[in-house]
């Protein structure tokens, strides 16, 4: 059988028209002043899910994670958690915590206070707070930690002491604010897992807003694309990455190549595009696109193979230059400038030590890629 | 600076000369035996046990002590809410007005204030005396607190208060226990400008004032028309004792405080 990329679980509720979604934004509209941040925005989000808002700055992402934490209220439309209008109910009373961008710990309070401050609001025991603030501090790993202030801890202690004060109410949903942007790039990797195993182990809703992308695709079940405050797509990381809705996306989403032209035949699975150039292509994945249209080919590049000749038995194959070229270590990017001028970035795996097609700057070489490597895109 | 040049020298030698001379002739005169103030007489703290004996200085000592407190706390509330309001509210119909009217006491004559008191109160018909001088003593320091309490709310990170709500505190719950926690530094630091303020005022006090309220200020200014005595030397040397030990216990707790903070965040580091 083939599948769209890897599959991580067997998870999607998305897909089960009987499954009912656990937050709901209908219709949402916020408007700040003249400056729309979310346009009539409908998304479903499922129990259990792990789910990320992938956006730039401005295009509504934070919008939509305050409005579901109670700080904004929606222009219009209206936000469901669980089946009940969240309308009017203020923040400290909805039944989801928020861990956020700056942590925002207590300054005066030890990481135990603060951890506890959530469960002290609702009036919970002592006793009781403090075996589950020892519960949490056991968590994150901060057990000698507890009698600290925040100042006394390193950047990514004070997440983790973030993420235990976040969870330590049990909420049935965690609202993640760019949570993994301050660490440096090493432990972010770290704790993108640990998030992933902590979403698992309490078996909790996650929503995550994020502008990286990697840090998107690492963690979600499903991510969902905004720009301007409209959506752009909802889907899988894997869908997301070999089946992008439209250029924006594509574009959006790691690095495409975009083969643009107008469809001049459409069978049932292939089409035919031509380019401005003349030279045609023979695609797969044509969607609804039809005869005339203008439209583009997005190929990802590692789906692109490079040779200085051309290689046989492959029906799409251009010939250009070699204009630039990088050697990672575990791949090469090149970048082949075509005859008609397009610059097309493609990357091999290095997966033997030695290569018997050498090739360098301004070598004569062939780019080659099956119908099947991208999808037609009309939007 | 790493090198002392002899035009370093002269100039700081002959800038603190500027500033302390005067207070330094006055701590020393303090400590004189003889009764008039020009000639040295020997040394001798019998001044001080004149000071202490004298009903009428220390009255105006526990005068001025009262008024202080009382409006150095009163104008902090005052100066706390108002700072509160310009910095949260920051969209109300006149915002502009009330920030300019909030802030303009600190550039308004003291002349006028304490004539425009003065006018207020006697066309209400108050009668003048420690009431009063209480009132206008709140009048012209809240806007100092204001000042003070505004820049700490400005560099507040809002957050703070937004995470306190989501893990369930209500807006007053909020205040108190996140928000108030956070900026008491600064809302200290605006009760001892008030509170010095109110201590060394002359001015307004003078018109502000009536039969038995009289302050220290305006006792010793009364005074000192009569003819400067020892014992007022002595009075201002102990006013100078109090007010530069506040400002050396100050420095230093904020000192250590900051080099604890320092090191703590070292620690930190360290750790990863």
């Amino acid at each position: 059988m083939k599948s769209l990329g890897s599959i991580r679980r067997s998870f999607a509720p998305w897909n089960d028209p009987s499954a009912k979604p656990y937050i709901s934004f209908e219709n949402v509209t916020k408007v700040f002043g003249d400056f729309t941040a979310v346009d009539n925005l409908t998304l479903h989000i499922y129990e259990r899910e792990f789910f990320a808002l992938l956006g730039g700055s401005g295009s509504g992402k934070s919008t939509l994670l305050r409005m579901l934490a109670g700080f904004d209220e929606p222009t219009k439309g209206r936000i469901l958690l669980d089946g009940q209008d969240l309308r009017g109910i203020p923040p400290y009373k909805r039944p989801l915590n928020m861990m956020f961008q700056s942590y925002a710990l207590f300054p005066h309070m030890t990481v135990e206070s603060n951890i506890g401050f959530g469960l002290k609001q609702e009036g919970v025991p002592k006793a009781e707070i403090e075996a589950r603030v020892a519960e949490m501090l056991k968590l994150v790993k901060l057990e000698q930690f507890g009698k600290r202030k925040p100042h006394q801890l390193s950047g990514g202690q004070r997440q983790r002491v973030a993420l235990a004060r976040a969870v330590a109410k049990r909420p049935k949903v965690l609202l993640l604010d760019e949570p993994l942007g301050a660490l440096d790039k090493k432990l972010r990797e770290e704790t993108q897992f640990e998030l992933m195993d902590l979403q698992q182990s309490l078996g909790l809703t996650f929503v995550i807003v994020t502008h990286d992308q990697e840090e998107a695709m690492t963690m979600a079940d499903r991510i969902a694309i905004l720009d301007k405050g409209n959506l752009m797509q909802v889907a899988t990381p894997a869908e997301i990455y070999e089946a992008p809705a439209s250029r924006f996306v594509a574009n959006f989403v790691g690095n495409v190549n975009m083969f643009e032209g107008t469809v001049a035949a459409r069978e049932a699975a292939t089409a035919r595009i031509t380019g401005a150039s003349g030279a045609q292509i023979l695609v797969e994945n044509a969607g609804d696109a039809a005869a005339g249209n203008t439209v583009a080919f997005a190929v990802r590049p590692e789906k692109i193979k490079v040779s200085s000749k051309r290689p046989e038995g492959t029906v799409n194959a251009m010939q250009g230059e070699v204009y630039d070229l990088a050697y990672l270590g575990d791949m090469t990017v090149y970048h082949v400038r075509l005859d008609d001028g397009q610059v097309v970035k493609a990357s091999a795996l290095n997966s033997s030590r030695v290569t018997d097609d050498p090739l360098t700057w301004n070598d004569r070489a062939w780019i080659s890629f099956q119908p099947d490597a991208g999808v037609v895109l009309t939007r | 600076m790493s090198t002392w040049t002899r035009f370093n020298i002269v100039s700081v030698v002959l800038g603190f000369a500027f500033l302390y001379l005067p207070i330094v002739l006055l701590i020393i005169y303090s400590f004189n035996d003889s009764k008039l103030v020009t000639v040295w007489g020997g040394f001798s703290t019998r001044w001080y046990g004149e000071l202490f004996r004298n009903q009428g200085l220390m009255d105006a000592a526990w005068v001025t002590l009262r008024v202080g407190f009382i409006s150095a706390t009163v104008a902090t509330v005052l100066g706390t809410l108002a700072a509160l309001a310009l910095t949260r509210y920051t969209r109300f119909r006149g915002r502009v007005l009330f920030s300019g009217m909030v802030f303009a006491p600190l550039v308004m004559p003291e002349v006028i204030t304490g004539l425009s008191l003065l006018l207020l109160f006697v066309a209400v018909g108050l009668d003048r005396g420690f009431f009063t001088v209480t009132l206008a003593h709140i009048t012209f320091t809240m806007c100092f607190v204001a000042v003070v309490v505004q820049a700490r709310l400005m560099s507040f990170d809002r957050s703070l208060e937004e995470a306190a709500m989501d893990l369930g505190a209500p807006p007053v719950k909020t205040f108190f226990q996140v928000t108030l926690p956070v900026i008491l530094p600064a809302i200290i630091s605006g009760w001892m400008l008030a509170f010095t303020l109110s201590l060394d005022d002359l001015v307004i006090a003078s018109f502000a004032s009536g039969p038995g309220a009289t302050t220290l200020p305006m006792k010793i200014y009364s005074q000192v028309r009569l003819g400067v005595t020892p014992e007022i030397n002595a009075a201002c040397t102990l006013m100078i004792a109090v007010v530069a030990a506040g400002v050396l216990i100050a420095s230093v707790v904020n000192k250590r405080r900051e080099v604890q903070r320092q090191r703590d965040e070292q620690a930190a580091l360290r750790l990863g």
